[in-house]
């Protein structure tokens, strides 16, 4: 399971007695089992803020964040998580990469590179299991990254903005594979993105948030069916809507 | 049949020797340079200076290496006379190689041997010291404080200057020369690997947490070390070079019958330049192969995920 249920979280940064900013103002949100949803904003709307907190790296000043009813106090391996920056620890090869959440939570060395190969297969990288992060190129250590979340089995799945660093082609080829993992693995999906374009291809409700202070300004839903087209005229409607209101949201 | 045999063994002896002579060419100019000096070091000495004691010749130098090798003594450690087992002895007895039982080899050897040991004794202490150290105060805020000051206070001290309390504290033996070298090779350490575990990136620590690797001894374990290992690797290298440095000062005050350094001294006394300048050579040869060696082994192989970044 993996219902992820953020009740009236605030979360201040202070910088010295007198400059603070708030980057989240008493936002509450609940997101089904299963759903994939997005997150946009303009620059420091408090999406990572909050995508932080919800991995247990960051803590809420006020409120709590509960999954499948038990509020998170820490990280866990039942949340996996995918940087922006390429966080694949670069003195161990692709499968010592994906083995490592899993050997940490003490499985046996063997039966995790059974599973890792699994992951790989799903990312489509088994042949680079013997290979160091630098010779990878970014796509594919992002594929690897997602292989090593998924490896521990996590109910949620939290990217924040995971292809940010990428060219546009692959982007749209790791948004593809991501569909259909997240199809094949039956989990939860948050995902940070400022790509417009890759919310709406993605996700099944997208959070709009405003900045300073941050907070939900709405929550579109995304009912077309799937696979979407990235052009086609009702994805354009919903782009255009999203951006015109982000656009406000940076002027204001 | 021969024929063709003949003409494949030729084209190999030719490849063979292409390699060497491209090897040659490629090097030319090194080759060069060093027979150049030599050839040059040879003509001021032997004509210009004529003085075997203000500067030996290079010939002086090659025959007072032979001498130094064809000398042998008794291997000897800690006052231990170092004997062969029964077995080795009856063997080597037998094909007429010993006489006796004692351990004898060349004086240069055995010098060798003494050096390696001072410089042993004092790295490795300086590791075991220097990396838990540099480790614990990179990672806990509040050592750093505590300890910062000491260090900063302590290592601008030149290593020599401890001679006194090194004689004091241990006496007149192995160990003193140890504790010279230690102190020349552990602040480097220290410094590396704090530097290292300071500059550890967030986003690998943060990626080991949400992995489910929480706890500090585990972080410093499975995260920080790994990724602080150029940076110590790199403390290393520093630390071998200042202790070799000191290798030399620290056997000159007596603390063994042999070593490298004491023998410069020694051979001094004796006004024997030209085994000083033998002595000399060997430590500025030993000291580059030292550091290749290490270079080798954590390039090629600690280090091997790091390839194209330069130390």
């Amino acid at each position: 399971m993996g219902m992820v249920k953020v009740r009236n979280v605030s979360r201040r940064f202070v910088k010295d007695k007198d400059t603070s900013t708030l980057a989240l103002d008493n936002v509450s949100l609940e997101i089904d089992d299963k759903e994939f949803v997005c997150f946009i904003g303009p620059s420091g709307c408090g999406k990572t803020t909050l995508l932080r907190i919800m991995s247990g790296l960051d803590l809420p000043d006020e409120g709590e964040v509960y999954l499948d009813g038990k509020v998170i106090k820490g990280p866990g391996p039942d949340r996996g998580m995918v940087f922006q920056e390429y966080s694949l620890f670069p003195w161990k090869t692709v499968t010592d990469n994906v083995i490592f959440g899993p050997v940490m939570r003490g499985i046996k060395k063997k039966d995790a590179l059974v599973d890792a190969e699994k992951y790989l297969e799903l990312v489509g990288l088994t042949q680079f299991r013997n290979s160091y992060p630098y010779e990878l190129s970014g796509g594919m250590k992002q594929r690897v990254a997602i292989a090593r979340a998924l490896a521990n089995e996590p109910s949620v799945l939290l990217m924040d903005e995971p292809f940010g660093a990428l060219d546009a082609q692959t982007r749209n080829i790791l948004q593809q594979e991501l569909l259909e993992i997240w199809q094949k693995k039956n989990i939860t999906i948050l995902f940070v993105t400022h790509s417009v374009d890759e919310a709406v291809f993605l996700a099944d409700k997208i959070v709009l948030m405003s900045a300073r202070p941050g907070k939900i300004k709405e929550i579109i839903p995304v009912e077309f069916p799937r696979p979407r087209e990235r052009t086609s005229l009702e994805t354009n409607v919903l782009r255009d809507r999203i951006l015109k209101t982000l656009i406000k949201e940076q002027t204001k | 049949m021969i024929k063709k045999h003949l003409q494949e063994l030729t084209e190999k002896s030719v490849g063979l020797m292409s390699v060497f002579s491209s090897a040659i060419r490629n090097k030319s100019m090194e080759i060069i340079s060093i027979f150049a000096a030599i050839l040059l070091w040879e003509i001021i000495a032997v004509y210009f200076v004529q003085n075997k004691f203000f500067l030996p010749s290079f010939t002086d130098v090659t025959f007072a290496f032979v001498d130094v090798l064809s000398r042998d003594a008794q291997l000897s450690i800690l006052g231990i006379d170092f004997q062969f087992p029964v077995l080795v002895m009856d063997i080597l007895a037998r094909f007429g190689i010993i006489t006796g039982p004692d351990i004898r080899l060349p004086v240069l050897v055995i010098d060798l041997i003494y050096s390696l040991m001072h410089f042993l004794i004092g790295l490795v202490s300086a590791l075991l010291i220097g990396i838990p150290v540099g480790m614990i105060m990179g990672w806990f805020r509040t050592i750093d404080r505590l300890v910062d000051p000491l260090i900063e206070i302590i290592r601008p001290i030149p290593p020599l200057a401890w001679i006194p309390f090194a004689i004091i504290w241990i006496g007149l033996n192995p160990f003193a020369a140890g504790f010279v070298i230690f102190i020349g090779a552990v602040f480097p350490i220290i410094i590396n690997t704090f530097t290292g575990f300071k500059s550890v990136s967030r986003v690998y620590v943060e990626a080991a947490k949400v992995l489910g690797c929480n706890k500090d001894h585990e972080l410093i374990r499975y995260v920080a070390l790994p990724s602080a290992l150029p940076s110590i690797a790199a403390g290393i290298r520093i630390a071998m070079g200042v202790g070799w440095m000191c290798l030399v000062a620290a056997e000159m005050f007596g603390v063994s019958r042999y070593g490298l350094g004491y023998k410069i001294w020694h051979h001094y006394y004796l006004h024997n330049m030209d085994l000083v300048l033998v002595y000399m050579i060997i430590l500025g040869f030993l000291g580059l192969l030292i550091d290749r060696l290490l270079r080798y082994y954590i390039d090629g192989r600690l280090l091997k995920w790091r390839k194209g970044v330069v130390i």
